[in-house]
């Protein structure tokens, strides 16, 4: 960063993740739970893993319209002082590093003392978010999208990542190679989804196209049920906590000039959002990518895991069909471990907040895909929405 | 009317946003004109419509006729159904297309011919106007179909 005035930087390393929970996940619909105990449940389990009593909590933080209201679960637990209520606006996984680095910010600003970031999905009790409504008009930005058959997420972004493997003539192995880390990743977790079913070169390439050319069956995100939750405090109240302290870098959130132009008029429409987060987020942690010894980024669809890759550095677009290969993607040795829990394609899609569980079990070391001595992690969320979100948690060391 | 249109009955329907922000845009495409927001302080084009110009922020958004001409920026052929219409029909297309004569503005609509053509990126398209008389709010959809 020689000759870079380095951007003022004033979470980092001042709060750490103390504890993190999380609900079994089920399949879409199959929770025997409503969504609202499922955030409960995946609180006071993060509560209990970090070592506090709930009633301690003062701050809720979360994103995408999380329809759990944080006063109900203040009155529930019993929480002594409600300081902080949160929410990021956006839709899908752009907020979920967001939503932490607010909760930090609101401790580093003394605002709150120890803020739970929290998601909780039942997608039987509510909708998928994957099925359009039965609606039979459409008004504003969907009168130019629905009428065509461009109704879903998948179908929307599909264009933006069609154009950029064109630009760049970047294969499908390369998604080929995310999908099957996630897969991987996950055989050797016991709380992912797809745990005991693996997935094959073979059973991806056959695989029935969702929006072709980008997105086969596994190219998607899961939908599920379940819930997860992560326990904020001070770097100093932390250290007297049971667990590792995973410390909060640096953190951005936002998207690029007119991102979200509508009817999918995107000023830079073959990105993921990042052309500006990214280069914000490296600056204020005065890191590279070189650095970085683990990355969860956020899978709404393996298209944008490679763009949001890419946009944060880690290769050219040029390089991407060399850089996105199995061996290169995988934990423990690979050039870039990438999502080792089997994030939302293969664990449990809530939102991505697995993921940034994740990141803290690299950090702590004890991951079912640990990779050896992991000091940085990089996470990544909402590739395609805006505002994205993006941050990075560091061990102890890194904070010299 | 069924076989007029690309895309199965019972898909949704658009209709002009009732703050009227983009009345013009629809009551273009019933006359077979495609419309286009264009500012009437700096000339700049815009789409999606807005009430104000992205430029220079002027309130003063016009609509002007454009040539129905473009050409392909990108495409998707959607197989997974996500609307009960869709259940049953099968694969289709859909274009992203670039109106270089407004601005770079893009719009979407379906390809017409064949669902199986090949598409590629940067080929001519011209506009074609799908009108639904029958529908409870009458409208025209464009879609869009290669330069012979």
């Amino acid at each position: 960063m020689t000759g870079v005035t380095q951007r003022r930087n004033g979470i980092r390393g001042a709060v750490a993740v103390a504890g993190i929970g999380e609900t079994t996940y089920y399949k879409h619909g199959h929770a025997a739970e409503s969504e609202y105990v499922l955030a409960l449940k995946a609180i006071l389990r993060a509560a209990e893993d970090a070592g506090i009593d709930p009633r301690d909590i003062d701050g809720f933080a979360s994103y995408s319209n999380d329809r759990n209201d944080p006063s109900r679960i203040a009155a529930a637990l019993g929480i002594r002082e409600l300081r902080l209520a949160n929410m990021h606006w956006g839709g899908g996984g752009g907020g979920v590093a967001a939503a932490i680095a607010n909760g930090a910010a609101a401790i580093v600003a003394g605002f709150a003392e120890c803020v739970v970031v929290f998601r909780a999905l039942a997608q039987g009790q509510f909708r998928r978010f994957g099925e359009a409504l039965p609606d039979r008009a459409v008004t504003g930005d969907a009168a130019y999208l629905s009428p065509y058959g461009v109704l879903s997420p998948a179908q929307k972004y599909a264009m933006r990542a069609t154009r950029f493997m064109h630009d760049y003539g970047i294969g499908n192995d390369a998604l080929r190679a995310i999908a099957m880390a996630s897969y991987n990743h996950a055989q050797r977790n016991p709380r992912a989804i797809r745990y005991g079913r693996p997935l094959d070169r073979q059973t991806y390439d056959e695989s029935r196209w969702i929006v072709e050319p980008v997105n086969r069956l596994y190219d998607c995100c899961q939908e599920n049920d379940g819930a997860a939750a992560l326990i904020l405090v001070s770097a100093e109240r932390a250290k007297d906590l049971p667990k590792k302290p995973a410390y909060i870098l640096a953190a951005a959130q936002g998207s690029e000039y007119r991102s979200a132009a509508p009817a999918l008029n995107s000023a830079l429409m073959p990105t993921a959002s990042f052309s500006t987060v990214a280069p914000r987020l490296y600056e204020a942690a005065g890191l590279t990518p070189a650095d970085i010894d683990v990355v969860q980024s956020y899978e709404n669809f393996t298209t944008g895991v490679l763009m949001a890759i890419v946009e944060h550095g880690f290769c050219s677009p040029g390089e991407a069909d060399e850089f996105f290969t199995l061996e290169n993607l995988s934990a423990p040795s690979g050039r870039m471990p990438l999502n080792t829990s089997g994030g939302n394609l293969a664990e449990g899609y809530v939102h991505g907040l697995g993921l940034q569980l994740e990141a803290v079990r690299q950090i702590r070391g004890d991951s079912s895909n640990q990779v050896p001595n992991a000091k940085l992690a990089l996470t990544i969320g909402g590739p395609m929405v805006s505002p994205v979100s993006s941050l990075i948690m560091g061990s102890e060391e890194t904070l010299l | 009317m069924s076989g007029a249109f690309y895309l199965p009955e019972g898909m949704p329907a658009p209709e002009p946003a009732a703050d009227g922000l983009d009345a013009a845009f629809w009551k273009g495409t019933r006359n077979g004109e495609l419309r286009v927001q264009r500012c009437g302080q700096c000339g700049t084009w815009q789409w999606g419509p807005e009430w104000l110009c992205h430029q220079c922020q002027s309130f003063d958004m016009r609509w002007e006729k454009v040539e129905g001409r473009g050409i392909i920026y990108s495409w998707e052929r959607p197989w997974h159904p996500v609307h009960p219409v869709l259940r049953e029909f099968g694969p289709y297309l859909v274009v992203m297309v670039e109106l270089p004569h407004a601005g770079g503005v893009r719009m979407i609509g379906n390809l017409l011919g064949p669902v199986g053509q090949e598409v590629e990126i940067g080929a001519e398209v011209e506009a074609v106007f799908e009108p639904h008389d029958e529908a409870p709010v009458p409208y025209t959809l464009v879609q869009w179909q290669h330069v012979s």
